[in-house]
């Protein structure tokens, strides 16, 4: 049955390596193009509304609006950066550590233009749609200091923390710097999106500091309604985020969204049961939390494995996700309020490591590598140990370079509010606002 | 003239209004208010935090009434607004002093 349905999948992608999008000369097709305007639509609609119901769903009534005031800061500070600088340090040239200034200001962006990245879609699309990527990397990790920090102090995050380590990682891994170069696969964000968030996420935690509060007060969520219809977001977000990466119209977007949604579903399912089990409920935040967690997870793999390895790996994130959420957290004792590291951070490491297990070679073929990319499982050792650098220099860079920003922002403008101000909530103390 | 002040389950309160208008009671105030007592609270759980949740939902019926109707509405609402379990609330009764109906200036039982 696995057997019969791996051969049928294998002969679907064989197709793949005539199609257009590996034609060796730039030539933008229609169809690519179309399908990755829709791709860039989802991918925004993931951090403004999804990240930012998600998000605002979990914090307290006082704090849901400077919750998605995070969200929305992200998107405009990042969006702007990344058109004047980002996009190029991040995707041109072919530096081994960081890009170049050829397309400052989106000089030489022009209607024609197509990056040797994307050979089949304009460049402006391609631009356009790694900057929403760079969105919602810096939204994430907003989670982890919600209901504390200072939106201030938030702004220059989102700017410092853009191009000191998103770029360079995303170069790295996707724009021809030593880690793709090295072997390093991670599909649609893994390293670059996931685990850099929880990592970074986790550093700011610690310097930040706990909320007022923390295991002693009731901190429960303010509406969870407001987070099942972000989740929602997300999760019909992510056919774009991981279909998209496929960068063209084709069989290899149309199979990462398979495995997409059924490493979601079985992530949210593994989650439910263990919850059920160990706490005798199944709540509503433990199964989209599970979706999330399997969504993060498959990020990396999708574009390399197939649909019953992504139900594996949903498996394998449900459970280790909520073991780091429900017992990790509890036990080291940080107050990541809204449990990026978590979610994110552990599902990006799995889901890294897993895309080196699993990876099955015919899905990633190509004329330039007809065979693909080989996992362990069809004998390529060498592939984990790629997947293990990746995953180390990640964390390393973003922990190490996290803390550095706050320490510099910190001694310009104070991290965290009064804390009269967080008592009374930020809503009303940052933003003049409240809920009623 | 009395107040009858009574703390009842939400879910309770319009069973507890139509047997009070059956026998002639034709105002009251009702406040939604949270609290506790032998019930306690119940625990709340998310991600694995615990969180525990003292101040249960109640309402509370203000009902001022004449002396005489008290032994009965208090037996009314003692009957509908029971229902065995652990938190079914509390009755209080307090003597009022004077009344008005600020409409038409009109005293004591006749203002009720």
């Amino acid at each position: 049955m696995t057997r019969a349905f791996l051969r049928l999948a294998l002969t679907t992608v064989a197709a793949l390596a005539a199609s257009p999008v590996f034609a060796q000369e730039p030539k933008i097709d229609g169809a690519d193009t179309a399908w990755m305007i829709g791709a860039t639509g989802l991918v925004l609609m993931m951090t403004i509304p999804g990240l930012a119901l998600f998000y605002a769903g979990m914090v307290r009534k006082k704090n849901v609006l400077a919750t998605m005031a995070q969200s929305l800061a992200a998107t405009l500070v990042v969006s702007l950066l990344w058109a004047f600088v980002g996009y190029s340090l991040a995707f041109t040239g072919e530096g081994a550590f960081i890009g170049t200034l050829d397309r400052i200001f989106l000089a030489g962006v022009t209607l024609d233009a197509v990056s040797p990245l994307a050979k089949t879609i304009p460049e402006s699309l391609f631009m356009i749609y790694q900057m929403t990527f760079a969105i919602i990397t810096v939204a994430l990790v907003a989670g982890s200091v919600a209901d504390r920090v200072r939106f201030s102090a938030f702004l220059l995050f989102c700017a410092l923390w853009l191009i000191v380590v998103y770029v360079p990682i995303a170069h790295w891994v996707w724009g021809g710097g030593f880690l793709g170069t090295y072997g390093l696969i991670d599909f649609a964000g893994g390293t670059v999106v996931h685990l850099n968030a929880g990592v970074a996420g986790l550093v700011a935690a610690y310097v930040v500091g706990a909320r007022r509060g923390y295991g002693s007060e009731n901190l429960a969520p303010y509406d969870l309604a407001l987070a099942v219809i972000g989740t929602g977001l997300l999760w019909v977000g992510w056919f774009g985020f991981n279909g998209g990466s496929a960068l063209g119209a084709n069989s290899r977007a149309a199979m990462a969204i398979v495995s997409t949604h059924l490493a979601a579903s079985m992530g949210a399912f593994t989650w439910m049961a263990l919850e059920w089990w160990t706490r005798g409920k199944p709540s509503v935040l433990g199964m989209i939390s599970g979706a999330v967690a399997g969504l993060g997870t498959i990020t990396p793999a999708s574009g390399f494995v197939l649909p019953m390895q992504a139900v594996l790996i949903g498996l394998v994130a449900g459970a280790f996700c909520f073991w780091a959420c429900t017992w990790l957290k509890l036990k080291v004792g940080y107050d990541d309020s809204l449990d990026v590291f978590g979610v994110h951070g552990v599902g990006g490491f799995i889901g890294t490591l897993l895309a080196g297990v699993f990876a099955v070679g015919a899905l990633s073929a190509t004329p330039e590598l007809p065979g693909g990319v080989h996992g362990l499982l069809e004998g390529n050792p060498q592939q984990v140990v790629a997947q293990l650098y990746g995953i180390v220099v990640t964390l390393v860079w973003s922990g190490a370079l996290t803390f550095v920003i706050l320490k510099v922002i910190g001694a310009l403008v104070p991290l965290r509010v009064r804390q009269e101000d967080e008592v009374m909530g930020l809503d009303v103390s940052l933003h003049g606002e409240a809920l009623q | 003239m009395k107040i009858v002040i009574a703390v009842i389950k939400p879910f309770k309160l319009d069973e507890v209004r139509d047997a009070l208008t059956r026998i002639g009671i034709h105002g009251m105030t009702v406040t939604e208010v949270k609290g506790y007592g032998r019930q306690k609270g119940h625990t709340e759980i998310y991600r694995g935090a615990e969180y525990q949740v003292n101040f249960l939902p109640k309402l509370r019926l203000e009902i001022a009434i004449a002396s005489e109707q008290l032994d009965q509405v208090v037996e009314v609402i003692a009957a509908t607004a029971r229902t065995g379990q652990i938190g079914d609330g509390k009755i209080f009764v307090m003597p009022v002093e004077r009344a008005m109906r600020i409409r038409t200036g009109e005293t004591d039982v006749d203002a009720l």
